[in-house]
């Protein structure tokens, strides 16, 4: 059957076809609109010639079974597509503006403007994760910013879903990518780990930060295989100017075995959007690369050569690295209801080895009595505040880097909280129940108004009477 | 059009039920019965009366090895098989043993061919297990698509126009597009005898507007299935790998 040619001004499908936008190695993209879908569209139309690579086809299969099934903000939104016995095209949402690339003529970037964009980046990456898709192709083309400030995930044709067969992977036999920014697993073929776009995005997040691409640009395999044993410069080498705590960042996003990576890119957003709260190792401080004999290890000893496997976790499963917050009033001593809450956070902890805590007290904030930060012993309430949140925490046992400690301030404390959990992509909250008093008619009963709003789980402890 | 696909039913008329209401439920216009309506259960005369009734109202059906068995044509079968079998016998009456001995090896609709085993030789009731074995049955046939049974665990084979074979597990509910120019052989999870691990009823749903293929899974009253297979006096083992799906 003969292809309608779709050129500008045709209709197909309901579609009026528009200018060329772009002409890529695998697809062309038109402009396009239609009478019932309201602003600008997108047509992708693969290129299929004769002895052409059959990547092309396969990846615009794949991204034909996964874009109808993403949604939300950080993707484009799908509005048709049609397939091989015809015309094969997906039409999507336009994403007015440019995606990340021109960026690249301006680098490095100030530190704060690397990590405002990897955040965005990062809250996007864990909304497809969410949604059983690794992307397998983060890059600055492949990202833009919506107005509204969201960062958009572009081009799902090397991704993987993680419900839906992997034609990709049971094609071909080399790994497909974009060799700056592969993670070493990805190299050798393992295609279902959402942690290999938080490699690909500290790559990014290398090249933004000092403008130089952390692995260089390798063109064949055995190049791309180094990045498994030579580790890149650190960027504080590059670019004096990276803080410590960005170097430590980017640096554990680029550990060859990605379980040292963040245990999910909602974790590392939170890492980005709270820069004091960065644990450091080694990482932050490191200057050099590593030395001869560990690089020489690291390639040629079986023991230490790392192995890369298949995620055996059930698909479709809860994510098992999430974010609980534990919201402690601090201020009022109520030992029983602060020990209720350790045990049940402790028992959360016992099944999700990789969740993060982070222990928030929300202080009312007094708009009158300004100067009270100090008080009477003249010791900042404040730092007085993080030491109970720590002392509450220790009989937890947990490590740096697993537990963070955060005072808030604010008129409404439950608005506070609400606002916390939703910006750093909370996955459960755990608050205490205060008994009916006095203080509970003036706070308004926090933990209903939480309950009611949150956007994730709350947990109301509340420890039984007589106890 | 949503058609219901249920394949190794085994006798089990409370799992078989359980799935014709969630078909129905979901808006399927179209059934059709993979083979092995009978075998291993205790209730194969009330399964394969309802399957008459379906049949009847424009239902297919097909033959499966417990099937055909159990009217007499004999071959290799496990110990506890062979023994529901004999005891399937004497409970089919006649009309059943008829309507057994109508059903074909296979049909063929549009692009589907519907198959109990193999394609490449039916009657051979060969499985489907891995893609070398669903290459043979994909190359032996013209169609798009193959749905089959046999197997009792959910499965999903596509073969490409490079002629390169790929294998899926699928996760239950989420439908598969199964995508043109490629060829598809889609196993169904067993209705009443899954092996999987899950002990829920197994059955597909084809969505031919759309091309996409989902394995449902339906929970039922293992309990009530497990005890008229022990007060029958068939095989323990029967009764209890219900209960584990396994």
């Amino acid at each position: 059957m003969a292809r309608p040619r779709l050129t500008e001004g045709a209709v197909y499908d309901g579609f009026t076809i528009g200018p060329l936008l772009h002409r890529g190695g695998m697809a062309m993209l038109h402009e396009v609109t239609h009478p019932d879908h309201p602003g600008p569209l997108l047509m992708k139309v693969p290129l299929l010639f004769e002895g052409e690579d059959p990547a092309a086809i396969v990846s615009f299969e794949m991204e034909q079974m996964i874009m109808p099934r993403l949604y939300g903000p950080h993707v484009p939104r799908f509005i048709a597509a049609g397939d091989f016995s015809e015309q094969p095209f997906i039409v999507m949402e336009r994403i007015p503006g440019t995606s990340l690339l021109p960026r690249i003529a301006t680098l490095p970037l100030p530190a704060e403007e690397v990590a405002a964009i990897a955040s965005r980046i990062a809250t996007a990456l864990e909304a497809i994760h969410r949604q059983h898709v690794v992307h397998l192709d983060v890059k600055p083309s492949n990202i833009l910013l919506r107005e509204s400030g969201e960062a958009v995930l572009i081009d799902f044709g090397l991704s993987h879903h993680l419900q839906l067969p992997d034609l990709m992977e049971e094609e071909f036999r080399l790994p497909y990518g974009t060799a700056p920014y592969m993670a070493p697993e990805q190299v050798m073929g393992v295609r279902d780990n959402p942690r290999s776009d938080l490699f690909a995005l500290g790559a990014l997040m290398y090249f933004f930060a000092t403008g130089t691409r952390p692995f260089g640009d390798p063109l064949t395999l055995q190049d791309l295989k180094r990045r498994i044993w030579l580790d890149p410069a650190p960027p504080r080498a590059l670019n004096p100017a990276v803080p410590p705590w960005l170097q430590e960042t980017i640096l554990r996003c680029l550990e060859v075995d990605p379980a040292r990576r963040h245990p999910s890119a909602a974790q590392l957003a939170f890492d980005l959007r709270n820069p004091d709260h960065v644990a450091m190792t080694p990482r932050a401080a490191k200057l050099k690369r590593d030395g001869w004999r560990q690089r020489l290890r690291r390639r040629f000893d079986p023991d230490a050569r790392p192995v890369f496997r298949r995620r055996t976790a059930l698909p479709g499963a809860a994510p098992m690295a999430p974010i609980l917050v534990v919201a402690l009033d601090i201020g009022a001593p109520a030992p029983v209801l602060e020990a209720a809450m350790r045990a049940t956070t402790s028992r959360l902890l016992a099944t999700l080895p990789a969740a993060r805590v982070a222990c928030v007290n929300v202080q009312r904030h007094h708009w009158v009595a300004s100067d009270s930060a100090l008080d009477g012993s003249g010791r900042n309430r404040h730092v007085q505040r993080l030491v109970a949140l720590r002392h509450w925490a220790a009989p937890l046992g947990l490590p740096e880097g697993r537990v963070t400690f955060h005072v808030l301030e604010a008129a409404d404390p439950a608005a506070a909280l609400l606002d916390y959990a939703t910006a750093n992509a909370v996955d459960h909250i755990i608050l205490g129940a205060r008994p009916a008093s006095f203080r509970k008619r003036l706070l308004g009963g926090i933990s209903s108004e939480v309950v009611a709003q949150a956007p994730c789980s709350v947990t109301v402890v509340r420890p039984r009477a007589g106890n | 059009m949503l058609i219901a696909l249920l394949a190794d039913i085994h006798s089990n008329l409370e799992a078989f039920r359980a799935c014709l209401d969630d078909a129905e439920r979901h808006g399927a216009a179209r059934l059709v019965l993979l083979g092995d309506l009978v075998g291993y259960g205790a209730d194969p005369l009330a399964v394969t009366r309802l399957a008459m009734e379906r049949v009847a109202g424009g239902a297919i059906a097909i033959l499966g090895n417990h099937d055909a068995a159990a009217i007499g044509r004999p071959h290799r079968m496990n110990p506890e098989a062979e023994a529901a079998i004999l005891w399937t016998r004497t409970a089919l009456d006649a009309e059943a043993r008829g309507f057994l001995a109508t059903l074909p090896l296979e049909r063929e609709e549009e692009d589907r061919l519907y198959v109990h085993a193999d394609a490449s030789r039916p009657e051979a009731w060969r499985y489907i297990t891995d893609a070398e074995e669903a290459r043979r049955s994909m190359e032996a046939v013209p169609h798009r698509l193959t749905f089959a049974g046999h197997v009792h665990v959910p499965q999903l084979y596509g073969l490409t126009a490079t002629e390169k074979i790929t294998r899926f597990r699928p996760v239950s509910g989420v439908p598969v597009p199964l995508l043109r120019p490629r060829r598809w052989c889609a196993v169904m999870g067993a209705v009443g005898q899954p092996r999987d691990g899950d002990p829920a009823a197994c059955y597909g749903l084809y969505d031919t507007d759309r091309s996409q293929l989902a394995w449902m899974r339906v929970p039922y009253d293992v309990a009530t299935t497990a005890g008229k297979i022990r007060a029958a006096g068939l095989p323990e083992r029967l009764a209890a790998r219900l209960f584990r799906g396994a």
